[in-house]
C-alpha cells in the first residue's frame, strides 16, 4: 500500500513526494504548507496538519470524539482494514471535527483525511459531519469543511449511502437558518461526498490540482470511449465548468477564509 | 431468489420499467420536459397527473423497453439535466404544495464525460439537499434497481416504498467485487454482502413499505401502489411545514451504526 510507506515515512518525520521522489524532512514542508520545495507539487495533509495550518493558534477544540466504527455486516476484510488505518494514523475515523476561530473568527470545522481508508464516508464520518453542521447551527456559526473521499464506504452498505442524506439535512438546517457553509475540496473528492455535502458549500473553493469528480476516471473512460483532457476532473476542470467559485493556492487559504468569515460578520452572535 | 437473482430480475427484459408504473398508477397525466437550463433528459419521465383525484407531480426513471429506447435514456442512467428537470418539477409541485411521487431505477448516475462536465456531482448533491427541505410530501418507489447517489437523488424523501424484489444499493455488486476481488464476477458474493434487498431495506429503516408483485396482473399490482401512495399522502399532506420537514429530518438523522467511547450507537438496530 502506498500509505503505509507514506505514514512509515511520516513517522521518520521525512516524506518523499509522490510527484518527484525527492525526500523532505516534516519541518521543511510545514514551512512550505505540503507544497513540494522540488516540483511545487500539493502533497496530501494530514487531518491534525492541516487544522494547524488554517486556525488560529491554540484555538482548534475537537468535538466528537470516541466514535468508531462497527463491521455490523461482517463485510470482508472491514475490520482489518480498520485495525489497520487506526494503527497507522492514530485516528478513529476519516474525519476530524471541532471549533477554531480563523482570523479571530468563530467557526465549525471538519477536516476529512485521505489517509484512513482513503476517507470514505461510513456512518462514524456522517455522523461526526453531521454533528458538526448541528453545532454550528445551534451556536449559528459558520462551517468551513476541508472534503477529500473516496466516496461512501461500501463495507457498510446501504448505510453509507444514507450518510449523504443524513449530512445534507443537517447542511439544510444549518442553510436554512443563516448561516455560512464554506467547503474547500482537497485532493482527492470524489463519489459520494462530491454528490452531497462537497458541493453544497454557499462558497466552494478548491485546492489547485486537486481531483474533483463523480464518478471514476476509468469508468467516464470506458463509457465516453475516448481520451480525456488531462486536467479531466482536476479543479481547474470544475472552476471552468463552473463548478468551483474558486483556487486559492494553500498559502493564501488562512486569509482568505479569514476574509470570507470577516465578509459574513456574525462574529458577535457567536459562541 | 439470492440477492444476486433479484438484481438480474430487475434487469430483465419485459419487467414494467418506470412508464409503466406511471401509466398504471398516475391517471390525468401531462408530461412535462425540459430542466429550463441545458436540455431534455429522456432518462427521466416527469409530469403532473392524478392519484384518484389527488394533484401529484410525478418523477420517474425509464430504462428503455428495447435498444431504440434504451439508447435513448442511456439505459436508465440520467444526466444532470434529468435530474435538473427533476428538481425544477419538485419545486413546482412545492409551490402549489402538490405531493411528489418518484418512481426510482437506475443503475446510477450516468457517468460519462459530459455528465461530469455538467456538474453530476453537483446535480445530485442538490437534488438531495432540496428534496430534504422541500415543503410538501414526498413518497419514492424504488421500482428495480436502486443505483447509489444517482438513485438517491430522488430518494430523499418522507417514505420510500420498495417493489418485492427491487434492490437498493451503495454500490453495484460487479462494481463492489471488481474493487474487493479485482473480479467483477463475484458480483453475487458482492450481491449477498452489501444486503440490497427489500427486506433489508426494511430492517435497516431505508424503506417502510413493501410493495408484493404479482406480474401476471400488473393492474392489481399498481393498485396496491396507488392505495399505499393515497393513504400515505393523505396523512402526510395533513402535517404542516414544520412538522413535515423535522420528521423527515429525523427519518434521515437515526442513519449510523458505530460505537461511541464503547457504546453501540445507532437507533437502526440490524443484525445480520
Ligand atoms: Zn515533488
Amino acid at each position: 500500500m502506498i500509505f503505509d510507506k507514506w505514514i512509515a515515512a511520516f513517522t521518520h518525520e521525512k516524506l518523499t513526494c509522490s510527484a518527484c521522489k525527492k525526500e523532505f524532512s516534516v519541518k521543511e514542508l510545514r514551512k512550505s504548507h505540503y507544497i513540494c520545495p522540488e516540483c511545487a507539487k500539493y502533497m496530501r495533509i494530514g487531518g491534525r496538519e492541516r487544522i494547524n495550518q488554517v486556525v488560529d493558534k491554540k484555538s482548534f477544540e475537537e468535538f466528537a470524539t470516541g466514535l468508531s466504527s462497527v463491521d455490523f455486516l461482517e463485510f470482508p476484510g472491514y475490520a482489518d482494514k480498520l485495525t489497520k488505518a487506526i494503527d497507522a494514523t492514530g485516528e478513529d475515523d476519516a474525519v476530524i471535527c471541532g471549533h477554531a476561530t480563523v482570523g479571530g473568527y468563530p467557526c465549525a470545522i471538519f477536516v476529512m483525511d485521505s489517509r484512513f481508508m482513503m476517507a470514505s464516508m461510513g456512518s462514524v464520518v456522517g455522523e461526526k459531519i453531521t454533528r458538526t453542521f448541528e453545532y454550528a447551527t445551534e451556536h449559528n456559526i459558520p462551517v468551513i469543511g476541508f472534503t477529500a473521499s473516496g466516496g461512501a464506504r461500501m463495507q457498510e452498505g446501504i448505510i453509507s449511502l444514507m450518510q449523504m442524506a443524513k449530512c445534507s439535512a443537517a447542511v439544510k438546517k444549518h442553510s436554512t437558518e443563516g448561516n455560512l457553509y464554506i467547503t474547500v475540496l482537497t485532493d482527492p473528492t470524489t463519489g459520494g461526498v462530491t454528490a452531497s455535502f462537497a458541493m453544497q458549500g454557499d462558497i466552494i473553493l478548491a485546492e489547485p490540482n486537486a481531483l474533483v469528480g463523480f464518478a471514476g476516471r476509468r469508468v467516464v473512460e470506458q463509457t465516453t470511449k475516448s481520451q480525456l483532457p488531462d486536467n479531466f476532473q482536476s479543479a481547474e476542470f470544475i472552476l471552468e465548468h463552473g463548478f468551483a467559485d474558486a483556487i486559492v493556492p494553500r498559502e493564501e487559504l488562512n486569509d482568505t477564509l479569514a476574509t470570507i468569515l470577516k465578509l459574513h460578520g456574525k462574529e458577535q452572535a457567536a459562541v | 431468489m439470492t440477492p444476486y437473482e433479484k438484481l438480474k430480475l430487475t434487469r430483465q427484459n419485459g419487467r414494467p420499467t418506470g412508464i409503466a408504473f406511471i401509466n398504471g398508477v398516475i391517471d390525468d397525466r401531462v408530461e412535462l420536459h425540459g430542466d429550463r437550463r441545458f436540455a431534455e433528459d429522456a432518462a427521466i419521465i416527469s409530469g403532473i397527473g392524478s392519484l384518484d383525484g389527488m394533484p401529484v407531480t410525478y418523477i420517474a426513471i425509464e430504462k428503455g423497453v428495447d435498444l431504440a429506447t434504451r439508447m435513448k435514456t442511456n439505459f436508465g442512467c440520467p444526466k444532470p439535466e434529468g435530474y435538473r428537470k427533476a428538481l425544477r418539477l419538485m419545486k413546482q409541485a412545492e409551490k402549489f404544495r402538490r405531493p411528489v411521487v418518484c418512481f426510482v431505477d437506475t443503475s446510477g448516475a450516468y457517468p460519462g464525460a459530459e455528465a461530469e462536465e455538467r456538474g453530476q456531482g453537483e446535480a445530485i448533491a442538490e437534488n438531495i439537499i432540496e428534496m430534504l427541505g422541500l415543503k410538501t410530501p414526498t413518497i419514492s418507489v424504488v421500482i428495480g434497481e436502486g443505483g447509489s447517489g444517482g438513485a438517491l437523488a430522488l430518494c430523499s424523501s418522507d417514505r420510500v416504498y420498495m417493489m418485492e424484489n427491487a434492490v437498493y444499493s451503495v454500490i453495484s455488486p460487479e462494481g463492489c467485487a471488481s474493487i474487493l476481488w479485482k473480479d467483477a464476477s463475484r458480483a453475487e458474493d458482492a450481491a449477498q454482502c452489501l444486503r440490497i434487498t427489500a427486506d433489508d431495506m426494511k430492517n435497516f429503516g431505508v424503506a417502510e413499505t413493501i410493495i408484493p408483485e404479482n406480474y401476471e396482473d400488473f393492474a392489481a399490482t399498481c393498485a396496491i401502489i396507488k392505495k399505499n401512495l393515497k393513504d400515505d399522502l393523505t396523512m402526510l399532506l395533513q402535517k404542516d411545514d414544520d412538522t413535515l420537514l423535522a420528521d423527515r429530518y429525523a427519518r434521515f438523522r437515526k442513519f449510523g451504526i458505530y460505537e461511541e467511547n464503547g457504546e453501540t450507537k445507532g437507533t437502526v438496530s440490524y443484525t445480520c
